[in-house]
């Protein structure tokens, strides 16, 4: 795959990989074995067909391609470019030890922005409409799956976002760098095409009621609304001035514009050093927005080692291009602030890895030393939970741990009628497995309306994989 | 889209604005605001909702043209439409049957009041409102709180109107002489803290209603944290109603001041913009450059 300089592209907001070119991507489609019994497929939480995608592409025919995989998976141009392929497709490619595995996700990628080029707009078979209205709550990965395979199937589609764009964490967290503005709004016109309507600024649970939504007539309902609030350390100085949730920082970026303040009316602090707390994708795309602002110094401090980051590969390789730099084995412990009330520097315990933990990785522990990191900005990205809203609003539904919903393998919760998928119901995890489990919601929605209760009747089942 | 029906000028600071919203409308309590973004390249804001029409589907709101954005906003007339409005937001006012109930209102903080007084009273609360302002012009809604006021109070830093001193000397006396149940308090952060700070050695319980920096106001970015009794809450989908007698109003304060140089940049350049323009012309609903 070819990048950006890394020089040229840390001052920009633009996309950092280049993908491939059409003669790459037949050529690295041409290394692909075409096994009997593909390993990758088994490794994709939406099971894309994988080498029957792939061999579209060997033979030149992109939209074909392209209709292969949108038969799986509706958002390729977006999986392509965020998906972990490293844990998932891609780590279990039987070529991986040899000569490396086969870079399906660029493949995809590729495919799915040749089409959008090329202006070609291929819909898939659609069923005649059926009549039967559901609702999607979110307008994330998880939702739109769920809307674009019922849509698919005939029903009437709505979607309903609490925020002013749709998209989910795919608009307000994932920066354009990574994940380009355009692409996620032609992705997410093509569900439009397949008759899906989205109403913005509506909050279910405060704008309109659940039960409102099935006295209007609507069937069933999904809930896709994601793990959107921030957890934070309990430690001390976490409310001074210049100390950013991740998920804050990245809004301002992302969805609101803040790096082009004034002519974008909200604003974002720039800070000549910066601490990023946090391994996981949410951390390195903090840190890499913030060099973008124009940060000389950028520090990522995670309490393990480079072994156990969370994050997507490739980021890493690409932040650590930038200039990023880490400090392993550091818990931030205080931060410490001036006479106004602002960030002055993070003072952290130095940690060794000890005995395995519940993750299977080896747990942190203090070693008793510590040391004082000079910068102007904390950015906490250490994870996300539950948004309270909706789910408190919604009487005897069942949750699990700190208010994750409770849902059976199909995405069926306790109540009738209300399924639910993705990060509410898992913790934060990745953009596909919320897919997938859009996916498995879909059928046992249209499995509930149809009245074929129990087993799924269409053929794939779904493992509960995650990326 | 949402259309604004009226809009009236309260005083040269504050404009009231009835706006088209009838889902919002038909849930929103008193307490409760909306968070609103003018155009594609507006910031979002937090708004209380001062009024709500269920059977017309409207909302009222009340603001004061303190920034770029109200200032924007002000200058939309009936017809135009503002591009983003979401809500009802925030927990809802607790509303029983209290007994002596004190509304305490701070300039354009008293437009948080009203709904909450006329919710209070429809529980047969006997309620003493205090409105306080710098001066005259920025005491607003005078005659509606009148209404359903049992005894409504003013004062004004420069003795223009009512009584001239500060609303916690109003409050004072009250407490001293009646028994007082609750009492809400709602305005800048020095006179809620003033009034939290009267009430504690007199155990009344006292709510002030917080107005940190929002970002989304959905509960999700945390910009809106706020310090209530040593543990970080969040305003927008905790609040905004917190005990007064818990909140740090000095991180609060710290917290509002900390985008104060980019907030005069941006309504700088948002004057300088208008009067290259020429002031006040035509507009075109939901887009930028209102001016």
């Amino acid at each position: 795959m070819r990048f950006r300089n890394p020089e040229k592209r840390k001052t920009d907001f633009r996309e950092v990989s280049l993908g491939l070119t059409q003669r790459q991507a037949v050529e690295e489609a041409g290394r692909c074995l075409q096994c009997k019994k593909p390993r990758c497929v088994a490794g994709c939480p939406v099971e894309i067909d994988i080498p029957q995608f792939i061999s579209f592409v060997k033979e030149k025919d992109y939209p074909g391609g392209l209709k292969k995989i949108r038969e799986f998976n509706m958002l390729p141009a977006i999986c392509g470019r965020v998906c972990p392929q490293e844990t998932q497709c891609q780590g279990k490619c039987i070529l991986g030890k040899k000569s490396g595995p086969v870079s399906i996700g660029a493949i995809e990628r590729f495919v799915a922005d040749y089409a959008a080029a090329s202006g070609q707009i291929e819909l898939p078979d659609m069923k005649s409409p059926n009549s039967h209205k559901v609702a999607v709550i979110g307008s994330g990965p998880a939702g739109l799956t769920v809307a674009a395979d019922l849509a698919k199937w005939g029903y009437d589609i709505t979607v309903f976002e609490a925020l002013h764009e749709p998209g989910g964490v795919l608009t307000y967290g994932i920066p354009e760098f990574r994940l380009p503005k355009k692409i996620i709004q032609r992705e997410i016109e093509f569900v439009k095409n397949l008759g899906v309507k989205i109403r913005l600024n509506f909050l279910i649970g405060r704008t309109q009621t659940v039960e409102e939504l099935f006295d209007e007539g609507y069937k069933a309902i999904f809930i896709g609304v994601g793990a959107g609030s921030p957890k934070f350390m309990g430690i001390p100085g976490e409310n001074l001035n210049n100390v950013y949730f991740a998920s804050e920082f990245l809004t301002r970026v992302n969805l609101m514009k803040a790096h082009k303040f004034p002519v974008y009316d909200t604003p974002v602090k720039k800070a000549k050093n910066v601490a990023v707390i946090g391994g996981g994708n949410v951390a390195m795309d903090s840190a890499r927005t913030a060099l973008r602002l124009g940060a000389e110094r950028v520090f990522i401090v995670y309490r393990r080692t480079e072994k156990e980051m969370p994050s997507r590969h490739e980021e890493v390789e690409n932040a650590k291009e930038e200039g990023i730099e880490f400090c392993f084995l550091s818990n931030p412990k205080e931060i410490l602030g001036d006479e106004k009330g602002r960030v002055q520097a993070l003072k952290c315990d130095r940690m060794a890895l000890g005995e395995p933990d519940e993750s299977g990785r080896r747990r942190p522990k203090r070693t008793g030393e510590d040391f004082i990191l000079d910068v102007e900005q904390v950015i906490m990205a250490i994870g996300q939970t539950s948004n309270p809203i909706l789910v408190r609003s919604i009487k005897r539904l069942k949750l699990w741990g700190e208010g994750y919903i409770k849902i059976d393998r199909d995405g069926r919760t306790n109540l009738k009628g209300i399924f639910a998928g993705g990060d509410i119901s898992t913790g934060a995890a990745t953009v596909i497995s919320a897919m997938g489990a859009g996916k498995r919601a879909a059928r046992a929605i249209d499995d509930f309306i149809m009245g074929k209760k129990g087993v799924s009747t269409r053929e794939t089942g779904g493992g509960l994989s995650k990326g | 889209m949402f259309k604004i029906l009226e809009k009236e000028s309260i005083s040269p600071l504050v404009d009231s604005m009835t706006v088209d919203a009838p889902y919002i409308a038909g849930h929103a309590k008193a307490g409760n605001f909306v968070v609103l973004r003018l155009h594609e390249k507006g910031e979002r804001i937090p708004l209380t909702i001062a009024d709500a029409d269920r059977e017309k589907g409207t909302i009222t709101l009340l603001f004061q043209k303190v920034g770029k954005t109200t200032e924007e906003l002000g200058m939309l007339k009936p017809g135009n439409a503002v591009r983003d409005i979401a809500g009802p937001l925030g927990h809802a006012t607790p509303i029983k049957k209290y007994g002596h109930c004190v509304l305490v209102g701070g300039g354009i903080g008293s437009a948080t009041l009203y709904p909450i007084l006329r919710a209070l009273k429809e529980k047969h609360n006997r309620i003493t409102v205090i409105l306080g302002a710098r001066t005259i012009n920025l005491i607003v809604w005078e005659n509606k709180f009148r209404e359903y006021a049992n005894e409504l109070m003013i004062t004004t830093d420069d003795g223009s109107s009512g009584r001239k001193g500060l609303v916690t000397e109003a409050l004072k006396d009250v407490i001293e002489k009646k028994r007082v149940a609750l009492v809400i308090a709602v305005g800048p952060i020095r006179m809620m803290q003033a009034v939290s700070e009267l009430t504690k050695p007199y155990s009344v319980k006292t709510l002030v209603s917080l107005n940190p920096i929002m970002v989304e106001g959905t509960g999700m970015c945390g910009a809106c944290r706020v310090n209530i009794a040593g543990k970080t809450r969040f305003a927008c989908v905790e609040g905004p109603e917190f005990d007064g007698h818990e909140v740090d109003f000095q991180e609060l304060a710290s917290r509002l001041n900390f985008y104060r140089e980019e907030e005069a940049q941006s309504l700088q350049q948002f004057r300088r913009k208008c009067k290259r323009k020429g002031g006040k012309g035509s507009l075109r609903p939901g887009t930028r450059g209102s001016c």
